[in-house]
This record gives structure tokens, sequence and C-alpha cells, in this order.
């Protein structure tokens, strides 16, 4: 589609992997009866995922509202325990982690949430927001460190540090963001989750928030798991990205790769259907136009999940899950679920 | 020239708050022409919902008020005119799709009864002929088996599935013009094509003249015949689409197009934000809205408003700078 100027992306190193998630699958059960509940079903939000997080690369997450992406970047930070399989970080286990190993291993994850409003305690000033994870983690000695840090930490994401007094309320949407990041930095972590975390903002603010993103990713050397439905905006911040849908991984490659030769017919639906600010270029544009809605991960179809909607399904996807597989060449990962991918080059 | 079918004359609309007056809608002046298909974009606060509520007379009151202008449809000003009259169009001839899907259907009636109500109010039709005409609606905007899901609750539709039945409710009485209100905007990318598609090949055929008020620049590009912009409760620029994608003559126009990443360009290495923040709209100057975060501002902005100038062919542009922004626009994502 487009060419990219590949010398504006420094290749993270690979190699160092930072997070491994196997297999992963978090079911949640839907129950029936007051007094006696019992289990009549599963939601199978995420449903058998694997990948790998490299050190200081961020990894973009797209798709659907409901595809479970934001199940699983919960899960990644072990907010939710996952049913089965196992999440890496650092090399070590986290789902098998309790109490306080576990604890002391979250001061390296932190999380940036979309909703700037929502996530921001609305009876605490801003400076005791983003001191609270110091207090927590013991990472300040005494009063007059942690008021230092704090304030380092606000012009650090461009907030004025005489605003430490104020509350939530006197800021505007992009500037809580910007709260959040601060909160999310205290800790010096290494791992950031960002889910939507500029979903929410208008577009000229959208562009500021992502720009503190990246420098603060080249300062301090953070590793991103950037969870967004919007294909544009993934694709500007991400090294590598991974599609999901219902549950389960579509595809997964090099930006580059992803967004010039998308292989899985559902990535390809979706970036035809990214609306580009240009009317001339519109004009000239084929589409995809999948039709009907996202099943229900209640009751999700068999086979390929996606055969439902997908415009070259054929008989086998209804039966097959498809396996997930790497077909990228030496170095150049691209791993993808559909039977038909490649099938001419049998 | 053909008269237009809506035009809104300098319409000022304020909210009287606590905290003083909120000018959300200051001055804004556009024409809609019968059967076109108007962009009218800009981001939240510009005032670009209450302009298309003020239109239908919807603002609530107190603590919001029209205080000045003229919303003249089809020859009539709506303004002048009573609550009678106005709900005779409201719906009728001038219909509206709101944002969230979810919460403007009512949860205790059937989808069939919701679209009945208006057949029967403004139609005159009876219970059978509305019933009819209501399945037949649906069939229109691609619902399945609508004959059985007339007798369905909004809770039982997707959310893609409850924007048809809306486009269907506002479609029904054959309006004139058509006020979409973010129309996609809750919706996934996937689903936000089918809808979008639907919404403009059923208006080209009716001939229906759409307003759809977006915050996205994308969404209007394909489908818009002219694009206003909004800032700080005016009309900043317009042109046509073509146009105003390939040349903004207003600073802001041209950094908003510059502050997306866009999938069909070379990836940028950092994008190229608007700095600052959106107007208070309580404390306004005599001076340009945009003036603290445009690149281009000389004195004169300072102390004057610029009005609408005609900077091309049916292209006007709010800005006394607009022969630099022509011949440098560079310099504004320096």
């Amino acid at each position: 589609m487009t060419i990219e100027d590949r010398t504006t992306a420094p290749a993270p190193t690979s190699g160092d992997i930072l997070v491994s998630v196997k297999d992963v699958r978090m079911y949640f059960p839907v129950t029936s009866g007051i007094i006696f509940q019992r289990k009549v079903a599963d939601v199978k939000a995420v449903d058998g995922v694997s990948f790998d997080i490299r050190k200081g690369e961020t990894l973009g997450l797209v798709g659907e509202s409901g595809c479970g992406k934001t199940t699983l970047g919960r899960v990644v930070l072990m907010l939710y325990k996952p049913t089965t399989g196992s999440v890496l970080f650092q090399g070590k286990d986290l789902v098998t982690m309790k109490g306080g190993d576990l604890r002391r291993m979250r001061r390296n994850m932190q999380m940036i949430f979309q909703d700037p409003y929502a996530s921001l305690n609305p009876r605490m000033t801003v400076g005791a927001i983003i001191a609270e994870p110091l207090i927590i983690h013991g990472l300040a000695k005494g009063r007059k460190d942690r008021n230092e840090k704090v304030q380092e930490l606000m012009q650090v994401v461009g907030l004025n540090p005489y605003y430490a007094n104020r509350y939530p309320h006197e800021f505007s949407g992009g500037q809580r963001q910007r709260i959040g990041i601060a909160r999310a930095l205290a800790v010096q972590p290494d791992f950031i989750v960002c889910d939507e975390a500029v979903s929410a903002l208008d577009v000229s603010i959208q562009a500021q928030i992502i720009n503190l993103l990246q420098d603060l990713q080249e300062r301090f050397g953070l590793t991103y798991l950037f969870i967004a439905h919007d294909l544009s905006v993934v694709r500007h911040i991400s090294d590598r990205v991974c599609v999901m849908y219902l549950g389960k991984m579509m595809e997964l490659a090099d930006r580059v790769e992803l967004y010039e030769r998308p292989l899985h017919p559902y990535t390809k639906a979706l970036l035809s259907a990214v609306p580009i600010p240009d009317p001339a270029v519109e004009s000239k544009r084929e589409r995809i136009i999948l039709t009907g809605d996202v099943p229900s991960p209640l009751h999700p179809p068999s086979g390929c999940v996606f055969h439902t909607r997908c415009p070259i399904a054929i008989d086998e996807c209804r039966q097959v899950i498809p396996e997930w597989r790497n077909i990228g060449g030496m170095g150049n990962d691209h791993w993808v679920a559909c039977i038909r991918v490649g099938e001419d080059q049998k | 020239m053909a008269e237009p079918l809506l035009a809104v004359k300098d319409l000022h609309t304020q909210f009287f708050t606590e905290e003083g007056v909120v000018n959300a809608v200051n001055g804004v002046s556009y024409d809609v022409m019968p059967g076109e298909i108007l962009g009218l974009v800009g981001e939240s606060g510009c005032g670009k919902t209450v302009s298309a509520l003020s239109v239908l007379r919807l603002i609530p009151s107190p603590p919001g008020k029209i205080t000045s202008g003229e919303i003249i449809f089809e020859g009539e000003n709506i303004l002048k005119m009573d609550e009678e009259e106005v709900r005779h169009i409201r719906g009728n001839k001038i219909g509206m799709i709101f944002q969230e899907p979810m919460t403007s259907l009512n949860p205790v009636l059937t989808i069939g009864r919701q679209l009945t109500e208006t057949l029967e109010l403004h139609l005159k039709l009876d219970k059978q002929a509305a019933n009819q005409r209501a399945i037949e609606l649906l069939e229109m905007v691609g619902i399945p088996e609508a004959k059985g899901r007339v007798h369905d609750y909004p809770h039982q539709f997707s959310g893609g599935m409850r924007q048809r039945v809306m486009i269907a409710m506002a479609l029904s009485c054959n309006p004139k013009l058509l006020l979409a209100d973010e129309p996609t905007t809750a919706l996934d990318v996937t689903i936000q094509a089918q809808i979008l598609e639907l919404l403009t090949r059923l208006t080209r055929e009716l001939g229906t003249a759409v307003i759809i008020i977006t915050h996205n620049l994308g969404v209007v590009a394909r489908y818009a015949d002219r694009v206003n912009v909004m800032y700080a409760g005016r009309v900043i620029e317009t042109a046509t689409a073509p146009e105003l994608y390939h040349n903004p003559r207003h600073p802001y126009t041209l950094g908003l197009l510059a502050s997306v990443p866009r999938l069909d360009q070379i990836r940028k290495a950092k994008l190229d934000p608007i700095e600052g923040m959106p107007p208070d709209l309580i404390h306004m100057d005599d001076g340009c809205p945009f003036r603290p975060r445009c690149r281009f501002a000389v004195d004169r902005c300072k102390t004057e408003n610029p009005p609408l100038l005609s900077v091309g062919n049916e292209h006007s542009a709010a800005c006394w700078e607009w022969e630099r922004v022509r011949k440098e626009p560079d310099t504004a994502v320096a």
C-alpha cells in the first residue's frame, strides 16, 4: 500500500523477550439461579493466545469491541488470573506467583487506562495521585523526596508542577491522560499496557499524547503493549502488530509487513474500512465491507471463528480450527491463523 | 443558483451556567442545498452538536437559549414558529440520528412500535398500514427477518443493528433533511463502514439532504459534497470536500489534517499535534479564538476576529493570514 521509511523505526533488539504469553485462555463463567448458582456456559473472552513482547518494542493489539483485547491486556498484568496458560515476565511465571512476590513484580508493570475521567480519584489531588504508587512501593524517602519526585514526574509528562495541589476535575481530558501517565511512570516500570490510552481524546490532543508516549519510550527504554481499535494510530506507534477477533489471534507481524502485506481476510477487511481523510484517495479505494456483526463470544462459530463474515470462507473453514502458524521467512515473523492463506503455493 | 433547503444565519446559542455564559454557538452561518451531503467537522466543545440541535429547537432551556440568528428551512424561519409548527417539522421534514444508538431508542417499546409511532403521527397511517411500512423500512436498512424482528426490543439488537433502526426511523417520513450527529462514532470500523454506505446510499436514492456531524475528518472525506470546519462555536472554513482536504486555508484545518496518522502515507517518526488546548467558551475576547495555538498569528488576530473571507471558488476561511497559509503551509507543522 505504501512505502515505509524504515530508518525512522529502530528495530527492537530481538532476542530479548520481556513478556511471553503462552496458550492463555480466560473464560468467564455464566451462571444461572439465585441461591444455587450453577455454571451454564463460558464466555471465552481469550481463547488460546500465544505471543511474545520484545524488550523495548511496542506491540500493537487491535480488534473490534468484544474481541478480548482488553481482557488480554489485563491477563498480562495478572489483573485477571487466566483459566489456563502462562504469562512469563522476565522469565518468571506470573500465574503461579503469589502475594508479596507478585506485588513486587507489579512494580515493573503498569497500565494507562482509556477513560481519563473515570481512572483518577476525584477526591485526591494530582500530587497525591502520582505519589500513591511511590508510597505503596516504598520508593521515596520521606515527604521532601516524594514531593521532588512528583514534581519531576509532572515535568516529564508536560504538566506544570505548580498544579500538584489541584484536583482532577480542574484538568482537561488530555491533561488528565498526562496525569495517568505520570502515575504509571512513578514506579519506573519496564512495561506499560496502554489500554485505548488515546481513544477518548480529540485528534489534536491525541497527537500530543502519542508523541509523549513515544518520547518517554525512548527516554526510559519502556516496552508497550498498545491496545487500540484505531488502526492508523496503531500503525504509527507500533513496531509489531497483532490482530484479534473473538478471543483468538488472527495475525501477528512486523508493522510494515502487516500493513503492506496483510494475509488474513479479517486484517484486509479492517484495513480497508479505515477512512482516509482525502476524498481523492477514498474515491479510488476498494472497500471490503464485512456483512453482519461480531458473533457472541458465548456461542462462537465452529471451526474458524471468522468464517461467518469471511468473504473467502469455504466449507472446510466451518469445521477446522485454523492452526496458528508462522509463514514468515528468516528473522521475519509473520503469524497467521487461516487455512486459505498460502493455498496457491501448495 | 437554487434556493438552499436550510440556511443558518448568524446563529448564537448560549448556555447560562453558574460559572458564566457559555458561548457554545457563536455566530454560525451555513447553507444546505437540497440533496447535498454536508460534513460538519470539529472537536468536542466546538459547537457542532449544539448548532444542529438548535436547528430543531431541541436546546434544553434553561440553561440553553438561542439568543439570536435565523434558521430558514424551506423559506420559513424555524425560530419564529410556535411549538406546534416545530413539532410538525421534527421527525417529519427533518429527521435526526444520534450518536448513541443504545440510549436514543426507548427500551420498553418494541422496535416496531417506535417506528409506527412516527408513521401514525405524521403520515396519519392506520395501524396495519403503519406496521406494514415499518417492516418495509427495516428491510430497507438491511435487517434480516424484519417481519419477526419488529416485535423485538432494542436490547435484542446489536449496536450496528440499532443504528440501522435509527436510520429507518429517521427516514420513515421521507424527510427533506437528515441530521446525523456522530452516527458511527460508537461503532467498530467494520460496522462503521456498513452504516455509512447504507446511510449515504439511501439518502442519495431518496434525495434527502444530510448533515453529518463528526470529529473524524476521515469519515466524511468519502461521502460529503461540502465540508464545514468548526472551532469555538463558529464555522472557520467551508469548501467542497476535495478543495478542503487538498488546499486547506485555515491553520486549524491544516493542523487537524496534519495531526492524524494516515494509513496511505509514509509513516512519520513523529506526529504534528496542534499544541495547546481548545478555548474557554466562557471567557472569550474580540480576537481570533484559535490565536493562542496558531503558528500564523499576527497582532491583528488579537483584536479582530476574522469573518469568513473568500479564498477561492466556493471556498471561505476565517483567517487574516490565509495567503500565508497557502504559500507556506509547512511552517504550520514545523
